[in-house]
C-alpha cells in the first residue's frame, strides 16, 4: 500500500465521488417524490452507484485479465465484476417485481401517484371498493 | 455415497428445486403436497444438523468442494442450527394450514405461485442462516425479500398491493446498505469469507470504510428487522398480506435478520469495534427502548387485530435489541431466546387471526366482539399468546423476559429493569383490548357465522399454542442452545 498516497488525490478518488453523488442522487429521488414509477428510477440509481463502488476498485491500471502469461505480472481482479453480476440481475427482478407492482396498483387505484393512493384508502368507502 | 456429509448444502437446495418444479406442475395439489414434503425435509435436515452441531461442534461445508475463504463455506454452529430448527419448524406448521386458509382469500389458479414463492423465501431465509459467505448472505437476502413481496401482493384487499410496493421500497434500500457495507468490508479485508473476515479485520481496525461498512450494515439489517423508526413498512405488509404469509413473515423473517445482524456483531467486527468505537450501545439501547414504549402504545389505539399484533411485534424487537445492547453474554441469551420465543408466539397469533378472519370475514376489534362465545378455543390461543406476550410466569415469553431482566441486574442498571416491567404493562394494555372485544361484548347479531375452522388450519395453530406454553415450562432446548450460541458468539472473553 505504498501508492495509496498518491491514490489520495481527488483524481485517484474520481469514482468514489461518482459513486456517492449517484448514491445519494437515487436515494434522494426515492424519498422525496411521491410518484411510484419516479421512485423506482430512483432506487434504480440508488442500486446502480453500488455496482461502480464495487467494480472501479478491482480494476488495476495496466492490469490484465487474470491470465497467467509470459510479460504480464498485473492482473486485475475479476470476483467482483462477478459478484456485480449477481446484482445486477437482483436489481432487474427488483425494478421488474416493482414496476409489475405499480401495473397492478394502477388498475386497482386508477393512479400512481403516492397521496392520491393514500387519499382513496382514508375515504371510508376505500374498503368496500377494495373488496 | 452417503447423503448425511450433504445436508448443509440440502438444506438450501431442496426448497430451491422446489419452487421451480411448482412452476412446472402448475397443478395447485401437486405443488402442495411437493412443498409440504420439501418443508418437512428441511425440518429433518435441521433438526440433524442441530443435533450434529450439539455433539460435535461446527460444520464446515465447502460448496463444490472449494475449499473456504475461496471457495462459498457453508457454515454451521450453535448459533444458525437453532435459527434453522426455528425457520424450517414455522415453514413445516405454516405450509398445512395455508391449504384450507389461501382458499378463502386467494383465487385458486393463483395457489400454484404462492407455493413457488413460499418455498423461494424459505430456501432463501435458510440460505441466509446457513451461509458463511457475505455476499452469499445478500443474494440469499433478496430471493427471500423478493419472494416475500409477491406472497403479501397476493392479499386481497388491494391495499396490499401498495403494502408490497413500499416494502419492496424499503427492503431494497435496507439490502442496498447492506451491500454497500459488504462492499466496503471486502475492498479492507479482501475476503467475502465471514470468519476469513473476521480474522482480518484485526489489522484495518477502526479505520475509517470499516466503521462506515458498520453504519451501513447497521442501517440496513435495521430496515430488514423492522427496528423502530425503519419499521414502517411493517404494520401494512403484516396486515393486508394472506394470513398464512403473515404467520410466516412474523414468526422468521424479521428474526433471520437479527441473526444477520449478530453475525456481523460478533463474527466479523467483534465486539471492541462495534461497542468500543462508536456509540453503538447507548444508540442500540435507545432505540430499542423507544421502539418498546412507542410501537406499543400504538398498538394500543389499533382497531384492527392484525396491525394491533403487528405494532406488538415491533415493540417485541425492541426486547431483542435491548438484549443485544448490554454486551454480555447474558444478555446475548435473552436477544437468542426471545427470537425463537417471540417467532413462535407471534407466528401462533398470526394463524389464530388467520381462523378468525376465515370464521367472522375480518379482525377488526368491532367485528370480533363476542368472540369468547362463537369461538372459544381460538380467543382462549389468542389469550394464551397474549400472556406469552406480556411475559406471564409459564409462558415463552416470560423465560427471555427473565434473562433480559437478569442482564439487566448484572450491570446494575435497574432503571432498565423497571422500564421493561413498564413496558410489559403496555402489552397488557393492547392484550386487553382484546379480551375486552371477545369476552366483556355480546355477539354481534348482525354477522353471520360462514365456516368452522377446518382441522387442517386448527391443528397447526394449536401446535404452535402448546409450544408456546411448552417453552416456558421447559427451557432445556431453548436456553442451552441459546446459551451455547452466546457462547460462540463472546469467544475468548470473560
Amino acid at each position: 500500500m505504498t501508492d495509496s498516497a498518491v491514490g489520495m488525490t481527488l483524481g485517484g478518488h474520481f469514482t468514489y465521488f461518482i459513486t456517492i453523488f449517484l448514491m445519494m442522487a437515487g436515494l434522494f429521488i426515492v424519498i422525496a417524490r411521491g410518484n411510484l414509477i419516479k421512485n423506482l428510477v430512483g432506487l434504480g440509481i440508488f442500486q446502480t452507484s453500488v455496482y461502480l463502488l464495487y467494480i472501479a476498485p478491482g480494476k488495476l491500471v495496466g492490469g490484465t485479465a487474470p491470465i497467467l502469461a509470459a510479460g504480464f505480472t498485473v492482473y486485475s481482479n475479476p470476483l467482483p465484476h462477478v459478484l456485480i453480476l449477481t446484482a445486477i440481475v437482483v436489481g432487474v427482478a427488483t425494478l421488474a417485481l416493482g414496476l409489475a407492482l405499480v401495473v397492478r396498483i394502477r388498475e386497482a387505484y386508477g393512479s400512481i401517484e403516492e397521496d392520491e393512493i393514500l387519499a382513496l384508502d382514508a375515504q371510508p368507502g376505500g374498503r368496500a371498493q377494495a373488496e | 455415497m452417503s447423503l448425511a456429509p450433504h445436508l448443509p448444502a440440502l438444506q438450501v437446495v431442496i426448497p430451491l428445486l422446489a419452487a421451480p418444479l411448482t412452476v412446472l406442475l402448475r397443478r395447485r395439489g401437486l405443488s402442495f403436497a411437493l412443498v409440504l414434503a420439501a418443508s418437512w425435509l428441511a425440518l429433518a435436515i435441521a433438526v440433524s444438523l442441530w443435533w450434529r452441531v450439539h455433539d460435535s461442534g461446527p460444520i464446515s461445508y465447502a460448496m463444490g468442494s472449494w475449499p473456504a475463504p475461496w471457495g462459498i463455506e457453508y457454515r454451521v454452529d450453535a448459533l444458525n442450527a437453532f435459527m434453522l430448527v426455528l425457520v424450517t419448524g414455522i415453514a413445516a406448521l405454516v405450509l398445512p394450514y395455508s391449504r384450507a386458509s389461501l382458499l378463502a382469500e386467494v383465487p385458486p389458479q393463483q395457489h400454484y405461485l404462492f407455493y413457488t414463492m413460499f418455498s423461494l423465501c424459505l430456501a432463501g431465509l435458510l440460505g441466509i442462516t446457513i451461509t458463511g459467505d457475505a455476499f452469499n448472505i445478500f443474494v440469499f437476502l433478496e430471493i427471500s425479500a423478493l419472494s416475500s413481496y409477491v406472497l403479501i401482493a397476493l392479499g386481497r384487499d388491494r391495499r396490499a398491493l401498495l403494502a408490497s410496493y413500499q416494502y419492496l421500497v424499503m427492503g431494497t434500500i435496507g439490502a442496498t446498505f447492506i451491500v454497500i457495507g459488504i462492499g466496503l468490508l471486502y475492498l479492507m479485508t479482501g475476503t467475502l469469507n465471514l470468519a476469513d473476515m473476521g480474522n482480518r479485520i484485526g489489522a484495518v481496525q477502526g479505520t475509517r470504510p470499516v466503521l462506515a461498512a458498520l453504519a451501513f450494515l447497521t442501517v440496513g439489517i435495521s430496515l430488514k428487522l423492522a427496528l423502530f423508526p425503519l419499521h414502517q413498512w411493517l404494520p401494512n405488509a403484516y396486515t393486508y398480506a394472506p394470513s398464512a404469509v403473515s404467520a410466516f413473515l412474523a414468526a422468521t423473517a424479521t428474526k433471520v435478520a437479527v441473526y444477520v445482524l449478530l453475525r456481523f456483531y460478533f463474527s466479523v467486527f467483534g465486539h471492541s469495534q462495534v461497542f468500543g468505537r462508536l456509540p453503538m450501545q447507548e444508540a442500540m439501547l435507545l432505540l430499542a427502548l423507544a421502539g418498546m414504549f412507542v410501537a406499543a402504545a400504538i398498538a394500543i389505539v389499533q382497531s384492527d387485530l392484525r396491525r394491533l399484533f403487528a405494532y406488538s411485534s415491533i415493540s417485541q424487537v425492541g426486547y431483542i435489541i435491548l438484549g443485544l445492547s448490554f454486551d454480555s453474554k447474558t444478555g446475548l441469551v435473552a436477544t437468542i431466546v426471545h427470537l425463537f420465543n417471540h417467532g413462535i408466539t407471534k407466528g401462533a397469533v398470526f394463524m389464530l387471526l388467520g381462523c378468525v378472519a376465515l370464521v367472522m370475514g375480518g379482525t377488526t376489534l368491532a367485528r370480533v366482539q363476542g368472540l369468547g362465545r362463537r369461538m372459544p378455543l381460538t380467543s382462549f390461543g389468542i389469550v394464551l399468546c397474549g400472556l406469552s406476550l406480556i411475559g406471564v410466569p409459564g409462558t415463552a415469553g416470560f423465560v427471555s423476559k427473565w434473562y433480559l431482566i437478569l442482564a439487566a441486574v448484572q450491570q446494575g442498571q435497574w432503571w432498565l429493569v423497571f422500564l421493561i416491567v413498564l413496558s410489559s404493562l403496555l402489552a397488557v394494555a393492547y392484550v386487553w383490548r382484546f379480551i375486552e372485544a371477545a369476552y366483556f361484548h355480546e355477539p354481534r347479531r348482525d354477522i353471520e357465522v360462514g365456516t368452522t375452522v377446518p382441522w387442517s388450519m386448527a391443528v397447526p395453530a394449536a401446535l404452535l399454542v402448546l409450544a408456546t406454553l411448552y417453552f416456558g415450562f421447559d427451557t432445556s432446548f431453548t436456553v442451552e442452545s441459546a446459551t451455547r450460541a452466546a457462547g460462540q458468539l463472546m469467544a475468548g472473553r470473560p
